[in-house]
């Protein structure tokens, strides 16, 4: 059995466990949607070496078609949920067509502002109730018979659509397809030479990542039964790069860990610190950046390696998690 | 092989961790309905309102304290002590997710009984469905959209201290009487902008008065020159400002810098006396504005307010003593209820009327209105003004039923039946 | 032909005035990013929260430090707060640049964007915890209170003054960077920072007081806002995203570009203010797609 499947195998333990061990399981489900943010986002940042500083628009693009599918057309959840999703598909084709004409620090600066764009856009829409958000959007039957008012269906039908991402990313990252994104990163000029269509590739990645993050956006507007401004502020953005970056950029579980860690901070800090919560994140992102830059599982993998003095000649796979471009 | 299982499980663990830490009281929440009577002997308040933000002046801290001041009063008359009462406070930013997932999280893990403060609209209806689904009390004090107790309305919440209608009808009509007939609004793009700027409208023409357009800016704004030349530009006699906060304070500096001001009049829609404080009075003076309350009103609103001002260092805006005397309010129902059960204090909070230094007399009604007498004020001179606070002119009481806006009027269906 | 429009010549100029001033801004601001990238390759995201930092020391200095030192009469002027400020957020500067900064260098650029986004906010979060996020209110200085009268509009002096100001930092910039020697260090740092090194020039000490230098154009821009915005944590973060997209309109290739990209982006806001202002929030991004579809490098950049 490979390592990575134990991996898997653990993952789905602990998902499935989890709401029996006193969880609040609202938490958990927000962690779940969040992490599958970070891993669609860590597919653009880890795998392609793209930093997008506007993955909010997408999960807020996702969040408001949702809800408003559910809410006022009044469509099943699945339906709802994939109108979000495609929806952020469209858009992640139009903003990726647009922000890969230019590389690097400027891909950055011009996803932040496509996404504030966007932002503005809601905020004067009808549809989206501006400042207020779009409230009690109904949960409904899933596929006409799971009843998503009942936490705990809601929890594994969560679980599900995460798993289903993840499993997507992982499908991806470990294709063909996956091995050129990352000749990319590794090496631009290089992939050009060889013959390969590198804007294609490119905006294919971008179009899977944003999907993904709409998936996740969709996902939570059934969970918390609301779409707000705040699912499409570039703070989010922020908050998605810091999960990744936390967890470990380019790493399969890096991400999950690192946005339960961020949304667990999150929680149980905003009680105890209040309003400081921002100048922690603030000191997590510099502490990563400068001394961290693995990350929580990428350091963790380093720890092992050294630890058990794995010969580091290594196949193809384990190139993959090892390689975090720090 | 050994070593990415051990990472594997580490994994495993990092992420089951926090949830295993954070929630062991999840199962007690679950095991016990809706509570029959006082939930463990105690009554659990939550104030959620905003600690950081915009409206942290007007609500914030002053609210928690109010709360506070509220249960310490209860238990001083309670000497034999009824029942045990527990404070929670959270910031939710503004934010509706934020409210509306803490209020989930305080109803289904912490038994919280009540929320009260809930200022901004977006946080107000964010909460009340939730309340409304696990059965528990809402009380908004800081928010200020009709459609709250309008097309929102639930038989759980109160909408306590004022509306968007009360402070058309005060500000809007008394400016229309004054001379002001022509009107130009600032207002503020979004919802609670648009409601504010509506009620204004249909107040205005009501009286006689004329609108001649409006420009929407941006929210929040920082910059609002053009707009204020495009205001000047109508030549409307009126600017009537249709948003809040810092909203409002930059709007209005900006006015007098363009020498606007003493030309045109701006009319402040939704104003606080934080909002005055921190102009000061040379920039607001002479304006009219529209509150649920007023500290230096009469004797024993000056000596509440007194006490406020000892601890908190301010005078209390109209938010938080709605959140001081409708917290009361709310602990005296559950005693007389003789339960912490939603419907049944609910009952009783609507049955007896509110009669403290806050309100006169003053009743809840079916759509979660409570129909209490508001103030017309007009801002005073700098040289007028003799000790720090005192900022107003009373100009005008205006009757509870003139005030609210009529039950035939509101969309809530409670008030059909 | 006004009339056609729908709009008098006097709202029409009084616009464009109004537009030229946050021109202004956008222009110092983008300076001072510009010349950041061009030594350092980094995009600096805190320039907003640096911004702020000098509107708030400027506001520190008026009402606070009095107190601070027992001495409510004592205050720093606006005009000592216009120097000293932009001292104080540019020495902050140079401490970043030294310890944290300069060990990214060898890096992709991109962790640059990281570490100045999480000092954004730090800085951010600070301020909200001292003073709120409701903004503070600082007084227009004596000597430019009051408007004059245009004929067709009232332009307050300080208004004047803070087109007038931003201009001259602007082309003196602009001079020192392209017409002097140092200047010519400058720009041989950027174009071979090696070679330059070679020639004897402290290229490390260069780059530091360069970034230290930007980071000051940011808080002369926050205490030219003072007076006018709300002194406010958010005043910075939200401009700062406007600033960007000037930014990859302008192209980062030159300093010139950078200052008329900047004054020309606010004079179209404030044009679109009169004809449809609910737009005028998005006018700067939409040009930005623009621009990318037809000159992707931007105006007057070129492609590295």
């Amino acid at each position: 059995m490979s390592r990575t499947a134990l991996g898997f195998i653990l993952l789905i333990i602990a998902g499935v466990v989890a709401p029996w061990l006193n969880i609040y399981p609202t938490f958990l489900m927000k962690g779940w949607c969040f992490a599958l943010f970070a891993c669609a986002f860590n597919l653009l940042l880890g795998y392609t070496g793209l930093l997008s500083f506007g993955h909010a628009a997408f999960f807020g693009a996702a969040s408001y078609i949702t809800g408003h599918a559910l809410k006022v057309w009044g469509l099943p959840p699945e339906i709802g949920l994939l109108a979000g999703t495609v929806f952020a598909g469209v858009l992640g084709y139009l903003f990726g067509s647009l922000a890969i004409r230019r590389a690097g620090i400027y891909f950055a600066m011009i996803t932040l502002a496509l996404a504030q764009m966007l932002y503005f856009v809601w905020l004067q829409m009808k549809f989206t109730g501006g400042e207020d958000g779009l409230q009690g959007v109904p949960r409904g039957m899933m596929f006409g018979v799971i009843d998503l008012t009942n936490n705990v269906n809601l929890y594994y039908v969560v679980f599900a659509i995460f798993l289903f991402g993840f499993f997507m990313i992982y499908r991806t990252i470990h294709s063909p397809f996956g091995q050129v994104l990352k000749s990319i990163r590794e090496n631009e000029p290089r992939s050009i030479s060889l013959g390969y269509d590198v804007a294609k590739y490119k905006l294919l990645a971008f179009v899977i990542s944003a999907t993904l993050s709409g998936l996740a956006g969709a996902t939570k507007t059934v969970v918390f039964q609301l779409a707000s401004l705040t699912d499409a502020h570039w703070h989010m953005s922020g908050e998605v790069v810091l999960m990744t970056l936390l967890g470990g950029m380019g790493t399969v579980f890096g991400p999950v860990v690192g946005a339960f860690v961020i949304v667990t901070l999150q929680n149980e800090l905003a009680d105890k610190v209040g309003s400081w919560v921002q100048v922690i994140m603030g000191f997590i992102f510099v502490i990563c950046v400068l001394a961290f830059r693995r990350g929580i599982v990428g350091e963790l993998m380093a720890l092992f390696r050294n630890l058990y003095q794995r010969p580091v000649g290594l196949s193809a796979r384990q190139a993959d998690v090892k390689d975090t471009k720090a | 092989m050994k070593h990415k299982l051990m990472f594997a499980l580490v994994s495993a663990a990092l992420m089951s961790l926090p949830a295993g830490v954070a929630l062991a009281q999840q199962k007690k929440a679950d095991a016990k309905p809706a509570a029959v009577k006082l939930s463990d002997g105690m009554v659990k308040i939550g104030i959620l309102t905003d600690l950081s933000g915009t409206y942290s002046d007007l609500a914030g801290s002053g609210s928690v304290l109010a709360a506070k001041m509220a249960i310490e009063d209860f238990q001083a008359q309670e000497k034999d002590r009824a029942f045990k009462i527990e404070l929670v406070t959270a910031d939710h930013q503004n934010k509706g997710d934020v409210a509306s997932n803490r209020a989930r999280e305080w109803f289904e893990r912490d038994q919280v009984d009540m929320i009260g403060d809930l200022v901004t609209t977006s946080t107000a209806l964010a909460v009340m469905p939730v309340a409304k689904q696990m059965n528990r009390i809402t009380i908004v004090s800081g928010a200020a959209s009709t459609p709250i107790t309008g097309k929102n309305c639930t038989d759980l919440n109160v909408h306590y201290v004022y509306d968007t209608y009360a402070l058309a009808v005060g500000t809007g009509k008394a400016v229309v009487k004054q001379g002001g007939d022509t009107w130009f609004f600032l207002t503020a793009d979004y919802a609670f902008g648009h409601a504010l700027e509506k009620d204004t409208t249909e107040v205005v023409i009501a009286n006689g008065g004329k609108v001649l357009g409006s420009v929407r800016h941006p929210f929040p704004g920082t910059d609002f020159s053009s707009f204020l030349l495009k205001a000047q530009a109508s030549g409307a006699k009126v600017i009537g400002l249709a948003n809040a906060g810092a909203d409002t304070q930059n709007a209005i500096k900006q006015a007098a810098e363009f020498g606007i001001t003493p030309k045109q009049s701006l009319a402040g829609l939704l104003m606080f006396i934080s909002d005055i404080h921190s102009l000061g009075l040379k920039a607001t003076q002479g304006m009219y504005l529209t509150e649920g309350f007023y500290w230096d009103f009469n004797d024993e609103t000056r000596a509440w307010s007194k006490r406020f001002f000892e601890k908190h260092k301010r005078m209390p805006t109209m938010v938080q003593a709605g959140v001081y005397s409708s917290t009361l309010h709310y602990l005296k129902a559950v005693k007389a209820a003789g339960t912490d059960e939603a419907k049944a204090v609910m009952k009783k909070m609507k049955e007896t009327p509110v009669n403290d230094f806050f309100a006169k007399n003053a009743k809840i009604r079916d759509d979660g209105r409570l129909v209490h007498d508001f103030y017309l004020l007009q801002v005073k001179k700098p040289q007028e003004s003799k000790s720090p606070w005192d900022y107003y002119h009373v100009r005008q009481v205006i009757k509870a039923e003139d005030a609210v806006m009529p039950g035939a009027k509101t969309e809530c269906p409670l008030l059909k039946m | 032909m006004f009339e056609l429009l729908g709009i008098t010549p006097q709202a029409l100029y009084g616009q464009l005035l109004v537009g030229l001033i946050n021109g202004s801004f956008y222009a110092i601001l983008s300076l001072g990013l510009a010349v950041i990238f061009g030594m350092l390759n980094i995009i600096n995201f805190s320039h907003g929260a640096q911004y702020m930092m000098g509107a708030f020391i400027a506001w520190i200095g008026l009402t606070q430090v009095g107190q601070w030192i027992g001495d409510p009469g004592f205050s720093v002027s606006y005009w000592t707060a216009l120097l000293l400020s932009p001292l104080l957020v540019g020495a902050f500067g140079i401490v970043i640049e030294r310890t944290m900064l300069r060990h990214l260098y060898k890096l992709d650029h991109l962790y640059g964007l990281l570490l100045t986004f999480g000092i954004a906010l730090i800085i951010e979060g600070l301020f909200r915890d001292w003073y709120g996020i409701s903004g503070q209110q600082y007084e227009i200085p004596e000597a430019l209170q009051g408007a004059i009268n245009l004929g067709f509009m009232f332009l307050p002096k300080y208004r004047a003054w803070v087109i007038v100001a931003s201009l001259v930092v602007c082309f003196a910039t602009w001079y020192v960077i392209e017409r002097t020697k140092l200047g010519a260090y400058l720009r041989a740092g950027t174009e071979n920072p090696k070679l330059t090194q070679a020639f004897g020039i402290n290229v490390p000490l260069m780059i530091t007081l360069t970034y230290g230098f930007g980071v000051a154009l940011a808080a002369f821009a926050g205490v030219l806002a003072a007076p006018i915005f709300t002194v406010g944590p958010k005043m910075g973060a939200d401009l700062i995203i406007v600033v960007f997209a000037v930014v990859v309109i302008g192209g980062m290739g030159s300093i010139l570009g950078s200052i008329v990209t900047g004054l020309a982006l606010g004079l179209i806001e404030g044009l679109t203010k009169v004809f449809y202002s609910e737009a005028s929030a998005v006018v700067i991004f939409v040009i930005m797609v623009i621009v990318l579809l037809v000159r992707p490098a931007g105006l007057f950049g070129r492609e590295r």
